[in-house]
């Protein structure tokens, strides 16, 4: 690889050297090494926030250059062109065509992958005719030189007006003279790559006059894009439209001249800047591997395998840590009580504590599932299972990688909603959030056990099937259904924002790059523990104050009635306080909510004690049965044969057991619908960046759960 | 770019390769995904190889300009070959 040349750099352009801080705009085709780059030049040093009206994250970070100069460098998302396909794109654009935005860069960085120059350098032509200042990364030049592509780095240099910096940013080498070129280059190159047709110029003229630009292609961009571009009033955009009309200005066949007019110049400057001295190898080895990892047989086996696994991590490994923080959060909590006491501790302690602890168990999960999608991403295998599913998923509205985060929905809906993010199209990712909290998660699991346990005989069929087990088969495929019919259901209702396209680069087969994998797992914990967290410790509270407060003396009242009843009863301390809780948490507000509500759920078999369960249970399905033991005085010991003899024993008004199949069943129906989970609501605004698909998913699934359970109760009564 | 459908009818699309088979792109029928398949390096007198085909069928890989490129059948449908 030839050691390339400085360009001589004019010391008038040298605009931010001395400057504090200078902003730098991270660009490139997807795959083509950007976030390798990124994590390179920032480390841990990143944060992510908000892109106004999307979905995508705003990832930006810093580097210290020099010991005076510091960059904030913004990652935007991959793109092939400066023409946005998708919405997520179109955050580039409103970015680099507003010279007035707070993030406009002093310095571009194009990624480019040098083993494929060709289309990675569509976009840099693109960018180098906007005049900004620009830095082009030759990057997997290692990958290149395997290929056999030997590039004149010095001529291309010189062809494109910019510093090429070759690197392996996977390795980090390349990355210092980047930051050195970094502080330094801050030229544009001088001519541009597209002569503009001349007929357009009077249009160009105008256009320039109007919105004070200088460059005829920024120009040009406005002519293609107004009425995506955020920043334009709508004045300006009606003037756009006349302006346009009146020459009869035809995008898309632009457009179109364009890109070929680039490719063309592109091919030429090729021509002598690289040359390929192997021949096209017959078979790549990327190509090799798909034959088994594709294969119809094979590739779904393994596939289907590499799910197993991911399942088998979140819902069996991740318990040992999710044990060791619940333990700690109840250890602290016991500490604490022990030695403080008042309601400001009860406060603390059951309301503050125990809402952060449902927010730190969530954790390992996370964690564990990004581990395998980071590596999944970063190998390029995610590429594949897109390929094998989207034939099947397309039918359902679902995209081929919505099978992920349905799989993993069955262990917890609140890392499978954040997988959804590999996405891209914005219907499929929303269709797909959508429907995750319908699989059955593990928190369903305790309702299930001990509603099942209670109603369904410990039969065996064929000596082998355990009638329990068909049960809960049925309500996991049951959920399964759910999820697949609201996906059809969501593909009709809902309308596409863009075209969905399948047409993308497949990437190779890579290593994973460790660095990358650990920088995901700690961005999609810190979003979800700083984002989603918020709401859910504020809803913990409220429910909390509503379970552990009432209206007047009726907490004292309770207290003494249940030491009056303890006493004719000749109870034991333990009964007694069981007693005292169960009656103060009847008279606390969430019992009169319960009772309140009564009216409502009575047509699904539910009474009053159920409706305090329902409503405690909204913070986390799980709470469902510590919420029945207490009203049931069953004490704290949380196990299933006690709490199924106790609900067992429970008579109606009648004298006949309460707990009939049809209520049981109701209740399973009703937790395999119904959105009981704060968690899952509060990540779906925070993935969505929105209340409104939140709301719509509490709506659609209470309302489902609430007709669903009506039916079987009537069915079964 | 564009030309009328009629002269289209009796020519060969991406679609109908089979695995191994190589043509040139003549050109491309839907002007709005045309725009993205140029800019992929789909570009009318590039050669391209059917590479692929998923399991199912759908979707389909190819090599054009020394890269592979993945898209559906229907996609691939709008690519038409030079005889």
């Amino acid at each position: 690889m030839p050691v390339a040349t400085q360009p001589e750099i004019k010391p008038a352009a040298r605009v931010t050297a001395g400057a504090e801080e200078v902003k730098i705009a991270l660009i490139g085709n997807p795959n083509s090494g950007k976030t390798s780059l990124f994590n390179q030049l920032t480390g841990l040093n990143q944060k992510v926030g908000n892109f106004p009206g999307v979905t995508v994250d705003k990832k930006t970070g810093y580097s210290q250059l020099t010991p005076s100069i510091r960059a904030e460098i913004i990652d935007l998302p991959g793109t092939y062109s400066l023409y946005p396909k998708s919405l997520d794109e179109r955050v580039i654009t409103d970015l680099l065509y507003d010279p007035t935005s707070k993030h406009f860069p002093d310095l571009v960085i194009v990624t480019a992958d040098a083993s494929n120059l060709k289309r990675n350098l569509l976009l840099f032509t693109q960018l180098a005719d906007l005049q900004l200042p620009a830095v082009l990364a030759l990057n997997m030049v290692d990958v290149a030189e395997q290929e056999g592509v030997k590039i004149d780095v010095a001529l291309l240099q010189r062809e494109l007006g910019v510093p090429v910096i070759p690197m392996n940013a996977r390795k980090g080498i390349g990355v210092a003279a980047l930051k050195i070129v970094m502080t330094q280059q801050l030229s544009a190159p001088e001519k541009p790559f597209f002569q503009i047709p001349a007929n357009l110029q009077p249009l160009l003229q105008s256009i320039k006059e109007r919105f004070n630009l200088s460059n005829d292609y920024l120009a040009l961009q406005f002519a293609h894009q107004y009425k995506s571009l955020k920043f334009l009033s709508e004045e300006n955009v009606a003037w756009l439209d006349e302006q346009l009309e009146a020459v009869g200005f035809k995008s898309n066949a632009l457009q179109a001249d364009e890109t070929i007019a680039r490719y063309t110049r592109i091919n030429e400057l090729l021509l002598d800047a690289v040359r390929v001295e192997k021949a096209e190898k017959d078979e790549k080895f990327s190509n090799r591997l798909d034959q088994i990892l594709t294969h119809r047989v094979f590739g779904y086996l393994i596939f289907f395998g590499i799910l197993f696994l991911i399942f088998q991590a979140i819902f069996a490994w991740a318990s040992y840590p999710m044990d060791l923080i619940d333990g700690g959060i109840a250890g602290l909590n016991t500490l604490i009580q022990e030695n403080f006491s008042g309601p400001l501790v009860n406060l603390l302690t059951e309301g503050v504590i125990a809402g952060l602890g449902g927010i730190l168990v969530f954790v390992p999960q996370i964690a564990i599932l990004f581990a395998f999608i980071a590596v999944l991403e970063e190998t390029g295998y995610m590429a594949r299972v897109t390929f094998m599913m989207d034939k099947i998923m397309r039918k359902f509205g679902l995209n081929g990688k919505s099978v992920v985060p349905l799989i993993s929905g069955v262990a917890c809906a609140v890392p499978a909603v954040m997988s959804a993010r590999t996405i891209e199209n914005w219907k499929d990712r929303m269709i797909t959030i959508f429907v995750t909290p319908l699989m059955s998660c593990s928190a369903r699991i305790p309702v299930y056990t001990v509603l099942i346990a209670l109603v369904v005989p410990e039969k065996y069929y064929f000596g082998f099937m355990n009638l329990q087990g068909l049960v809960l088969m049925g309500l996991y495929l049951l959920g399964f259904l759910a999820a697949i019919l609201s996906a059809l259901l969501l593909k009709v209702l809902l309308k596409a924002r863009e075209r969905s396209y399948f047409i993308m680069e497949f990437p190779t087969y890579k290593m994973p790059r460790w660095k990358n994998v650990g920088i995901t797992i700690v961005e999609k914990v810190k979003a979800f523990v700083f984002e989603a967290g918020k709401v859910i410790v504020a809803i913990s509270i409220i429910l909390w104050v509503l379970a552990s407060y009432g209206p007047g003396n009726n907490f004292e009242k309770a207290e003494q009635l249940a030491l009056k009843e303890a006493q004719a009863e000749n109870l034991t301390e333990e009964q007694t306080e069981n007693r005292i809780a169960s009656h103060q948490l009847e008279s606390s507000y969430a019992g009169i909510v319960g009772r309140t509500i009564e009216p409502v759920i009575r047509p699904l078999g539910y009474d009053w004690k159920i409706g305090i369960a329902l409503l405690t249970s909204f913070a986390a399905r799980e709470v469902f049965v510590g919420t029945m033991s207490t009203i049931y005085s069953i004490g704290e010991e949380e196990n299933v044969t006690t709490i199924k003899n106790k609900l067992m024993s429970e008579k109606d008004a009648n004298g006949d057991p309460f707990f009939t199949p049809a209520r049981s069943f109701s209740l399973m129906i009703f937790y395999l619908f119904a959105m009981q989970c704060v968690s899952t609501l509060a990540i779906v605004r925070r993935e969505t960046k929105s209340w409104t698909w939140p709301a719509a998913q509490l709506v659609y699934m209470s309302g489902l759960a609430y007709v669903m359970a009506f039916i079987t109760y009537q069915l079964f009564s | 770019m564009q030309h009328k459908a009629e002269e289209h009818k009796e020519r060969k699309s991406v679609r109908e390769m089979k695995i191994g088979e190589r043509g040139v792109i003549c050109c491309l029928q839907d002007p709005e995904m045309g725009l993205k398949l140029l800019e992929m390096g789909c570009i009318p007198g590039t050669e391209v190889k059917m590479n692929s085909r998923a399991p199912l069928g759908d979707p389909i890989t190819i090599i054009v300009n020394n890269y592979t490129l993945s898209l559906r059948l229907d996609e691939a449908e709008t690519i038409l070959l030079k005889q």
